[in-house]
């Protein structure tokens, strides 16, 4: 157990240390993430004023759109340096590597959210500071779930030809219980009237989700990487 | 095509010729009316998607972990077969309720959860028409998935509002309306098992090609 | 004639029509209330829904059928080419 948790720290230390040699996965998805965002403002405010209720769904999909290129992005440069193959042999876990990589894209993706919510608050006029613990343990838990889909599937597709359009047609609809619960339950705290008991069963549902996603990963990331 | 294949293929195409004298003769539903009779086809498609869903998560499982080959080509069949019935569960279902409920599409659990089941197959079958290298292995792992997540996407999308007649009617029905269901679900059932054992057929042809082509270039 | 008519008509909407309605099972919360009010326009046979179902699970499985036939007649072809090759 020491020995796995030292190779996942290893990872996430390596995907860290090459990130902020020059911030391009960061930067790149971040100033996407704001983009998408702009343009949802563009479709979505009319007359100044927003649609209601928008707020939550154009966070997750703003997330959903950031965290597929971040994905991208991240095992692309993998496999341009054949850094992917190498980790592959080396003699460690697997399931290791799996939850190292996962815990990187992690750190990435609650970067971004840390920019994404103020900006939706700011633009959307939604109350973000309503129910903080609440939102935070939502936006989490479904980017656990998000991404442990998105890194098995990305760290999959690495040998696969056209990778580009593959993981987003794959990770989208397999990621169809995670986005509405995380839209359903941050619209339950984001509404006029809030509806706390909805928002704590879609963390429970989002949690339970979590924990089947990443036990079916941890398994199938080692027959799946094995030539 | 085997002799057995022929035989089911003939044989499902004969009781899918004459399964609308049989549905004829079945009792008018009352409060539906003649749109009930869509139910015939729907029902019967629906579950084969379903099985075939089954089926392929099973193979794929096999071939992951159980390391066999010939999995894999049931598991190709397999996701093929959830897209053909996929298609006409879906198709025949909004047809349906247009006449029942007044709208082509509501977004109640079972369709939706059927049309996102349906869409994770398309992607399966695209996955592994352009994936290239390696894409069985990682067409096992969404397969696997994509079965796993069924339960998930059901209740998720449970969240909202459901106008699905529900599945205990089925056992409830008065023979008359009975046997004519079962008559249609054995002709889908035979044309199931007749064109996936074809299509498994075809994939195990398409590796032997594949490994007379490798053999030829090494020589 | 017409005036016999009016008032019978009334007497049988009283007597049947609430009876009528009671004898239709009241939808429960989690039912859908069916769409009757749309607009005659709206309306479309039953029959051609469920011809259109029939024709299109015929049309459905003829061409994966098809589809099927071809790809298989092409392996056949294939491996046929490659064992002439190779003897």
């Amino acid at each position: 157990m020491r020995q796995f948790l030292r190779v996942a720290w290893l990872v996430v230390q390596k995907d860290l240390r090459v990130e902020s040699r020059s911030f391009e996965v960061v930067s790149t998805t971040l100033f996407f993430s704001v983009t998408v965002v702009l343009i949802f403002a563009f479709g979505l405010v009319r007359e100044g004023r927003p649609a209601d209720d928008v707020a939550a769904a154009i966070l997750w999909i703003a997330l959903a759109f950031s965290g597929t290129l971040a994905l991208g992005r991240t095992f692309e440069r993998e496999r341009q340096a054949e850094t992917l193959r190498a980790l592959l042999m080396a003699p460690a876990d697997r399931p290791a590597l799996y939850v190292g990589k996962l815990a990187g894209m992690l750190v990435l993706l609650v970067l971004i959210e840390a920019v994404l919510v103020p900006l939706i608050g700011l633009l959307f006029q939604a109350p973000i500071l309503r129910y903080p613990w609440s939102l935070a343990g939502l936006l989490l838990a479904g980017t656990v779930g998000f991404s442990a889909v998105g890194t098995l599937f990305a760290a999959m597709l690495v040998r696969a030809r056209s990778r580009d359009v593959l993981l987003p047609i794959l990770l989208y609809p397999m990621t169809v219980p995670v986005m509405i619960m995380g839209v359903r339950g941050t619209a339950a705290l984001f509404q006029a009237t809030p509806d706390e008991p909805l928002a704590r069963f879609c963390l429970a549902f989002l949690v339970f989700i979590d924990v089947v996603f990443v036990t079916l990963a941890l398994w199938t990331f080692e027959p799946v990487m094995t030539d | 095509m085997t002799r057995v294949q022929q035989l089911q293929l003939a044989l499902a195409g004969a009781m899918l010729a004459v399964a609308p004298w049989i549905i004829d003769g079945a009792p008018y539903e009352s409060t539906m009316g003649l749109v009930q009779k869509i139910f015939y086809f729907h029902m019967p498609s629906a579950w084969l998607f379903l099985i075939a869903a089954l089926v392929a998560g099973v193979a794929s499982a096999r071939f992951l972990f159980g390391r066999a080959p010939s999995a894999d080509y049931w598991a190709v069949a397999a996701a093929e077969m959830a897209v053909v019935f996929g298609i006409i569960t879906l198709v025949t279902g909004p047809l349906w309720a247009r006449k029942a409920w007044g709208l082509w599409w509501v977004w109640d659990a079972r369709l939706t959860s059927s049309l996102i089941l349906w869409l994770i197959f398309v992607a399966y079958l695209l996955l592994r028409r352009f994936g290239g290298p390696g894409s069985d292995k990682l067409g096992a792992g969404m397969a696997l998935f994509g079965l796993v997540n069924v339960p998930f996407i059901f209740v998720s999308v449970n969240v909202w509002r459901t106008l699905h007649p529900q599945t205990s009617v089925v056992p409830t029905l008065p023979v008359e309306m009975g046997a004519p269901l079962w008559f249609c679900l054995t002709a889908f059932l035979l044309l199931f098992l007749a064109l996936m054992s074809m299509r498994a057929g075809l994939a195990r042809q398409r590796a032997r090609i594949e490994a007379l082509y490798l053999s030829e270039e090494e020589a | 004639m017409t005036r016999h008519a009016l008032p019978l008509l009334l007497f049988g909407l009283l007597a049947f029509g609430p009876r009528e309605a009671n004898a239709q099972p009241q939808p429960s919360a989690d039912e859908f209330v069916p769409v009757a009010e749309a607009p005659p326009g709206e309306q479309i046979p039953a029959i051609n829904l469920v011809g259109a179902a029939y024709g299109f699970v015929w049309v459905v499985l003829v061409g994966y059928v098809w589809t099927l036939g071809r790809r298989m007649s092409q392996a056949e072809r294939d491996l046929a080419e490659l064992e002439r090759r190779r003897s």
